[in-house]
């Protein structure tokens, strides 16, 4: 055979389902020209559950866990975005401590999903110290919740009309303490990072998108301010009690995984700054008061008030075997979740189920980029990309 | 900047229905956000003015999805939701689409609509047609039927399981361990308005009635 065959062919691997890099069950088929990604196809679904479906046939309270097992990295983010949704349509006005401890325990979520971040991102890039330092203040954080809703993931705290219970008050003087020392941790965890060489040889100038690029492809939270826009919910549509809240909106200028982890690190500094407020309001006299609306068709009676009243025993059996009805109509409501804008888009039929819950994630529109961020890039840029993604396969495939 | 208020939703509203014209109606604000319905065969045209007019400028894309109405003529609804962080307001548009009928694809508008309308292909069945890549993307390889129709059973339609004989995974028919409980949530404190037979005899025919929706007032 004197012609020799010189057609050259791609090389096509299958990176995942269980490669620890694809944080989660994530199956990338990736065709390699050499080491350079020529083309990504991420498979998803892996973990898909029908969390819309379910719930369709479910109450809207029983709807309100599903949603701590979306992104079950920062649960109450989740919830937020549920009850904030069911009350537009219910024209509820939450109690003013319940709105306080909603915020404090949204960043109580922001820092526990940008601390696994950062950390297994750059476990991802080659270093071990980060996770390790940074999993032992999650813990403390998962304690928080325990400590306020009895499960440290999976909380359901967040009800429509409020938070289930109030805080103990040691509760809130330990978040307070928390708050001085974590900042030490963070500084830690930087010094280990910002300046580390191979961390930035790794993410600098990987992953490059413009605003404009960003927002035309549903890029939302960090990966949009990432790239440069000052663009964040809690201050441009603000919900809660964040527009009395002082704090700072951190933006990149490069768009590239460094960027987006200066910014995760900033927001981080912001969340405890904005506990620490959080925790001053609810134990000043401003802050005292009910954390659930005084509205029977939408919360349950205290149970003292159960062992008396035979009113307040069938309003409770009536909240949590019917449930609430929800006047007809259709509402969007998002919150800036630690991964992007968390949207619920609700269609209620004026009956005590959902008739239709669309859950809007954040991940889902980031992954889909993927394919376009990561071409013309080395293999192992991949890895890099993903963890600044910030994915977590339970809020993608629903 | 503050969000923009009902009435300059309103005035915006008035400007998006005067330029397009008959491919969108229903313009409104609801729960302090606009709301238009679209005709699905112009949504290309819909959603590429409402991203590029000056007084608009919806260029974030946020989210497209379906929704089932199994009694309306054109059963399904696609729904895009738009954000403009220029004029900080969000819009939602609706189009709606029968059965078998198809709407055209708006990746060359927003591209990160593709895997959104893979989504909501997978989930409903609606096809978008010019989708390059119009495969299923949430449920199993070779799944069958689009699981977020009305009339698809939360069950589905087959389950699986490891057999130890064969080495694999296999596929079964769902088989019920314990029949599905549908709960009836219609409330027996209300109760039926309480006419006996034979009472009709003993009124005249307009008080039963007068009675009867005194009844229904008060539930």
């Amino acid at each position: 055979m004197s012609e020799r065959d010189v057609s050259v062919r791609n090389f096509t691997i299958n990176f995942g389902p269980q490669h620890p890099a694809a944080h989660g069950v994530l199956r990338l088929v990736l065709e390699l020209d050499g080491e350079v990604v020529e083309r990504a196809d991420p498979h998803i679904g892996l973990l898909h559950r029908g969390t819309e479906k379910l719930i369709e046939t479910k109450t809207y309270h029983q709807a309100v866990p599903y949603f701590d097992r979306l992104d079950y990295v920062a649960p109450m983010n989740q919830e937020h975005a549920f009850v904030l949704a069911a009350e537009k349509l219910l024209g509820i006005e939450v109690p003013y401590r319940a709105q306080v401890i909603r915020v404090l325990y949204s960043e109580i979520g922001r820092l526990l999903s940008h601390i696994l971040n950062v950390t297994t991102q750059a476990m991802d890039v080659g270093a071990l110290t980060p996770p390790l330092w940074g999993f032992e203040e999650r813990e403390k954080l998962m304690i928080f919740y325990e400590r306020a809703s009895g499960s440290r993931m999976h909380a359901a705290y967040f009800r429509i009309g409020g938070v289930h219970q109030d805080l103990p008050p040691e509760l809130i003087d330990d978040i307070g303490e928390f708050c001085e020392t974590h900042p030490k941790v963070l500084q830690d965890i930087e010094g280990l990072l910002t300046e580390n060489r191979i961390f930035k040889q790794r993410n600098v100038d990987i992953g490059v998108i413009s605003v404009e690029e960003a927002f035309a492809r549903g890029f939302s939270g960090v990966m949009v301010r990432g790239s440069g826009a000052a663009w964040d919910l809690r201050k441009s549509q603000p919900y809660e009690i964040y527009e009395e809240l002082d704090f700072k909106v951190a933006v990149g200028r490069n768009g590239d995984c460094y960027d987006r982890y200066l910014v995760r690190m900033e927001e981080m500094y912001q969340a405890v700054h904005i506990m620490k407020q959080c925790v001053e309001i609810l134990s000043s006299q401003k802050g005292q008061g009910e954390v659930m609306v005084d509205n029977r068709k939408v919360a349950p009676p205290r149970r003292a008030e159960m062992k008396t009243s035979m009113e307040a025993l069938i309003e409770h059996f009536k909240l949590y075997t019917e449930g609430v009805r929800v006047p007809e109509g259709e509402v969007y409501a998002a919150v800036e979740a630690p991964k992007g804008e968390f949207g619920v888009y609700l269609v209620s039929d004026g009956s005590n189920r959902p008739y239709r819950c669309k859950i809007r994630a954040p991940g889902f529109a980031h992954l889909a980029a993927l394919d376009y961020m990561g071409r013309g890039h080395m293999l192992a840029d991949v890895s890099a990309l993903i963890g600044s993604l910030d994915i977590v396969f339970g809020e993608i495939d629903r | 900047m503050a969000m923009m208020t009902e009435d300059e939703l309103r005035d915006l509203g008035e400007h998006v229905a005067a330029s397009l014209g008959d491919a969108v109606s229903d313009v409104r604000v609801v729960h302090g956000q606009l709301q238009m319905v679209a005709d699905a065969a112009r949504i290309r045209e819909v959603l590429r003015f409402l991203r590029d007019d000056a007084s608009c400028r919806f260029v974030c894309f946020t989210d497209i999805c379906g929704v089932d109405y199994p009694q309306r003529e054109k059963r399904f609804e696609v729904v895009y939701h738009l954000l403009s962080p220029y004029i900080n307001a969000r819009v939602r548009v609706k189009a709606p689409v029968g059965e078998g009928e198809t709407i055209p694809s708006v990746i060359e508008v927003f591209p990160g609509a593709e895997w959104f309308e893979r989504e909501v292909y997978d989930m409903y069945g609606v096809f978008f047609t010019d989708h390059p890549d119009l495969r299923r993307i949430l449920t199993d390889y070779g799944f069958n039927g689009h699981p977020l129709r009305k009339d698809f059973p939360v069950t589905g339609f087959v389950e699986v399981r490891y057999d130890e004989d064969r080495k694999r995974v296999i596929y079964e028919p769902v088989n019920l361990q314990q029949a599905w409980r549908e709960f009836d949530f219609a409330s027996p404190w209300k109760g039926e308005p309480a006419v006996l037979p034979g009472d009709e005899k003993a009124q005249a025919q307009g008080q039963v009635q007068e009675k009867a929706e005194d009844e229904g007032a008060a539930s």
